[in-house]
């Protein structure tokens, strides 16, 4: 199979907007910024921070809703004073489509 | 020998091809110059200047007939080359006359292109590339009240416009992108530059769509957008991009593409025929700007001398010839991962500079108003030198190394001396400077000698800053606290100048103030929607994306990242429908816990996000509404039951509680606002913790204010007792208003009195009548666009659809 699996068209996300793919193993947040670069990440550091889908988005960045935690898009990476990360997942944009890894999505892939 | 060297085409490119040849090779060609416009090479990117009458024809002539005399070039000018022949190697003219070739050069160019809109043959509709296009907007410029429509807004349209402008016509730019210049500008320096012209008296339109062009007896007469807008117009001006012109070319069997395809030594496919210019295409790359033809230029020459030489696309600059609109762009300014910018802006001059590192190399850089430094900056590029040694004072420049930091008095010194600063005293700019020029060198005493900063006080990070501004290091302005990282400005500040810049978006406040980032942060973007939400009703677009989760979504987020759920109930009174209603929907949705709050309202918590617009719908078919327990805004209206049913009641209580509600819900403020009304002084409804509270008395109400029950408890104080229901919702109002208007954000109305003091709230809600008055009709007039019920516009007319369901479900799928 493909490495990468549609999820949507570039236009379901607003500029500054986020939406969810549910997966088996948890929500992953997919965003698309003021710059129009899309990223993916887990929505949920669990017992930390998340839903990151939720959050207000500037430059490429994301503040969580919860607890004011900033997460770099491009690393996943917990900002400032606060230490952690959470997972980011190779998206791509083809011909307006939006196309995520396939193994963040599919559990079979995931396994190998 | 001499050789037959024959030029189709007497362009920039082939002129500067002849000066190179005569400087490498003499005496090697015999030269015959075409040129299907009757004239010789002159400097085509200089007619904009011509247009603007900055310069006459004559100085922009690059060759004159004497220099054609003096190399032995044999012109032809206004004759066109119909044929050529490769197997016989020769040229057939127009008129018939065929001629032979050793050496063909294709120096064909471009060709504007028209967009085949309906009516783009009519008299009137023009493309601006030769001298007879500008001379006809030259001569629309002599008819009274002439009108032009420019299609384009990138270089060639702007010089366009720009010089109409000049020429006393009223020009309209229309631009389908999202910003001018969008190819080499990014959307802040675009910005700038649409400012800049719309300050020359340009209209500029933006995303917008020609759909038809109007005409009356075959002459232009207006543009229709798709939007049904008609522009009218005299002349129609097209300036949306070139095609290289390959059709000679092609007819005579050369390889082509978009451009006549030529090898790194300008060859086409016939290794007798050359080619050069904006007619080429050289490794997938065509041509529009000067600097890379002039190289190809010097290789054509070589090549034709027998001499190595090869022809590489290097990095371009783009400077914009309209005086009063500095701006330079190089290189490639696009975000991407990896990438970082450093940004310079300082409002006061107009200036936007913006460098794009990667891997401590500027690959791209952009620069509005001052753009002193951008050949500096473009050598940098060319030559991908390592930056991270002076990458602190790199915007800067050459010339300033370890310079100081900003000036955080730009904002300020750019305002008009007849702003309002202190909106109190009614006290300007110019007179707080007369102040400080007459001796007042203090806060304190600009303050007693002008009045300003002395009531509400919020203007004094304005008059510290013209303290400064005029005074230098000799004024030393006290600690002020800055709404975040993002700039210098208190909240005060900023609100102030929104509204005295007339700032209307939030893009738009971050270049006029100077924010320190691209973007801003979660701090102050809320903020700054909530501002222009209250400075601008009607106009100002609110922004979903800079707000917080509760307010975007219209309902509480919870700890588990589902959302509680409170509909409307007016006074805290409800129906037995209404709750059937809420039972109903509790039992559909699954809700696990049904609260009664504080506010008197029933909160359904746990609702699934994905669920909200559908719980929604079914709570609207009811007759409910948003209860808006998540807003910055107002809240609930809590009551007792009043003269109605209870035996110590003074007056209708619970109608009065309504009827406020029903006057106030929607409402934006700085920070959420509670209210109740008590029928009695035992207080019922504990109106004495709330933000404002109503207690009813047998003469009257009485309204008290700045109350709270959270981390900090205050019992309200009186503000004044009225006799009439009429006025006291005229003052409830009034005081909203007059919060909402002043306030920093996230301040409750207890805070904000602490600061500006009760007697300065009542002096403007009590005692000045008139004033009352004005802030409750404000008041009013923006509830005409706030009093929308959210959740309606999103259950029954799917507003903001993408908020609420996932992009893709993959647990329904299926494990291979």
């Amino acid at each position: 199979m493909s490495d990468f699996i549609e999820i949507g068209s570039i236009n379901d996300i607003p500029l500054r907007g986020a939406r969810v793919v549910r997966t088996h193993h948890g929500d992953i947040a997919v965003f698309r910024t003021a710059t129009g670069n899309v990223y993916a990440l887990d929505e949920y550091l669990p017992g930390k921070a998340g839903p990151l889908s939720n959050g207000i988005q500037h430059d490429e960045k994301v503040t969580d809703p919860m607890y004011n935690w900033v997460f770099d898009l491009t690393t996943g990476e917990a900002l400032g004073a606060d230490e952690g990360k959470v997972e980011t997942y190779e998206v791509k944009c083809v011909a307006g489509r939006i196309h995520i890894a396939a193994k963040a999505v599919i559990p079979s892939v995931a396994a190998e | 020998m001499t050789q037959k060297l024959i030029i189709i085409g007497a362009g920039m490119a082939a002129g500067r091809a002849l000066e190179h040849l005569f400087e490498v090779a003499p005496n090697a060609y015999d030269v015959t110059l075409f040129n299907a416009e009757p004239r010789g090479t002159y400097n085509r990117i200089m007619l904009s200047p011509v247009l603007s009458g900055d310069k006459v024809f004559d100085e922009i002539v690059t060759h004159t007939a004497e220099w054609y005399e003096e190399n032995g070039v044999t012109p032809r000018f206004g004759e066109k080359i119909v044929n050529i022949d490769r197997s016989a190697q020769t040229v057939t003219s127009e008129n018939g006359e065929v001629l032979h070739y050793d050496k063909l050069i294709i120096a064909t160019g471009s060709n504007p292109f028209i967009i085949p809109l309906p009516g783009h043959d009519l008299n009137g509709v023009i493309a601006y590339r030769d001298l007879e296009d500008t001379n006809t907007m030259i001569a629309l410029g002599d008819k009274p009240g002439a009108k032009a429509v420019v299609i384009g807004g990138g270089l060639l349209g702007l010089e366009a416009a720009a010089g109409l402008a000049l020429r006393g016509v009223d020009v309209t730019v229309v631009h389908i992108m999202g910003h001018l210049m969008e190819r080499q500008l990014d959307e802040a320096a675009g910005y700038l530059l649409r400012k800049a012209l719309v300050d020359k008296g340009i209209t500029v339109k933006c995303s917008a769509n020609s759909k038809e062009i109007l005409g009356e007896n075959g002459k232009v007469k207006a543009l229709l957008l798709d939007d049904g807008t008609e522009l009218p117009c005299d002349l129609l001006v097209m300036a949306v991009g070139i095609r290289p012109s390959v059709a000679l070319a092609a007819e005579a069997g050369l390889a082509t593409g978009r451009g006549i395809h030529v090898d790194d030594q300008m060859v086409t496919s016939d290794e007798n025929i050359l080619s050069l210019g904006e007619c080429v295409e050289h490794n997938g790359d065509i041509f529009g700007l000067v600097a890379p033809i002039f190289d190809q230029a010097k290789v054509i020459a070589k090549t034709l001398a027998g001499e190595e030489a090869a022809f590489s696309n290097k990095e371009v600059a783009t400077k914009l010839k309209v005086t009063g609109c500095d701006l330079f762009s190089a290189g490639d300014f696009a975000d991407a991962d990896g990438r970082e910018d450093i940004v310079f802006r300082d409002p006061a001059r107009g200036v936007y500079k913006r460098l794009v590192i990667e891997d401590n190399r500027i690959v791209g850089a952009v620069m509005y108003g001052d753009t002193a430094d951008g050949n500096w900056f473009f050598g940098l590029i060319k030559d991908r030198e390592d930056i991270s040694e002076m990458r602190d004072t790199l915007i800067f420049g050459p010339a300033y190394q370890g310079g100081s930091p900003l000036d955080p008095m730009a904002a300020v010194a750019a305002l008009p001396d007849d702003t309002e600063i202190c909106g109190c005293n009614g006290i300007s700019k110019a007179q707080i400077i007369a102040a400080i020029n007459d001796g007042a060198h203090t806060l304190d005493a600009v303050k007693s000698i002008s009045k300003a900063g002395s009531s509400c006080g919020s203007c004094v990070g304005l008059v510290g800053d013209l303290l400064s501004f005029t005074l230098g290091d000799e004024f030393k302005m006290p600690e002020k606290e800055v709404v975040c990282k993002c700039t210098d400005l208190s909240h005060d500040d900023v609100r102030k100048l929104i509204v005295a810049k007339e700032l209307k978006s939030i893009p738009q406040a971050m270049q006029e103030l100077d924010w320190k980032t691209t973007c801003g942060c979660h701090v102050c973007r809320p903020a700054l929607n909530y501002y222009m939400v209250c400075a601008w009703p009607g106009t100002y677009e609110d922004d979903g994306k800079s707000r917080f989760v509760n307010e975007r979504v219209h309902a509480n987020i919870q700890k588990d990242g589902t959302y509680s759920v409170v509909p409307r109930m007016l006074g805290g009174i409800t129906t037995p429908n209404e709750l059937r209603a809420i039972a109903d929907a509790a039992d559909k949705f699954d809700v696990p816990t049904v609260k009664v709050t504080g506010g008197q309202r029933i909160d359904l918590l746990g609702v699934k996000k994905e669920d909200l617009p559908a719980i929604w719908y079914d709570l609207g078919k009811a007759g409910m509404m948003s209860g808006q327990a998540y807003a910055k805004g107002l809240r609930t209206v809590k009551t007792c039951v009043g003269s109605d049913h209870c035996r110590f009641g003074t007056q209708d209580s619970t109608g009065l509680g309504i009827q406020i509600e029903d006057a106030m819900w929607g409402a934006w403020s700085p920070h959420k606002f509670k209210l109740a009304v008590s029928g009695c002084p035992r207080n019922c409804a504990e109106a004495t913790c709330k933000d404002l509270g109503i207690i009813c008395v047998d003469s009257g109400y009485q309204i008290l204010v700045g109350g709270a029950a959270g981390l900090d408890l205050r019992e309200t104080d009186l503000l004044v007792q009225v006799a009439t229901e009429e006025e006291a919702i005229e003052v409830s109002c009034a005081f909203y208003q007059l919060y909402r208007e002043g306030a920093q954000y996230l301040h409750r109305p207890y805070k904000w009195i602490a600061k500006v003091g009760l007697d300065w709230v009542k002096e403007r809600v009590v005692d000045d009548l008139e004033n009352r008055k004005a802030l409750a009709e404000r008041f009013h007039y923006s509830q005409k666009f706030y009093q929308i019920d959210p959740w309606a516009e999103r259950a029954k007319q799917g507003v903001d659809a993408h908020e609420f369901a996932p992009i893709a479900d993959f647990t329904k799928v299926e494990a291979e």
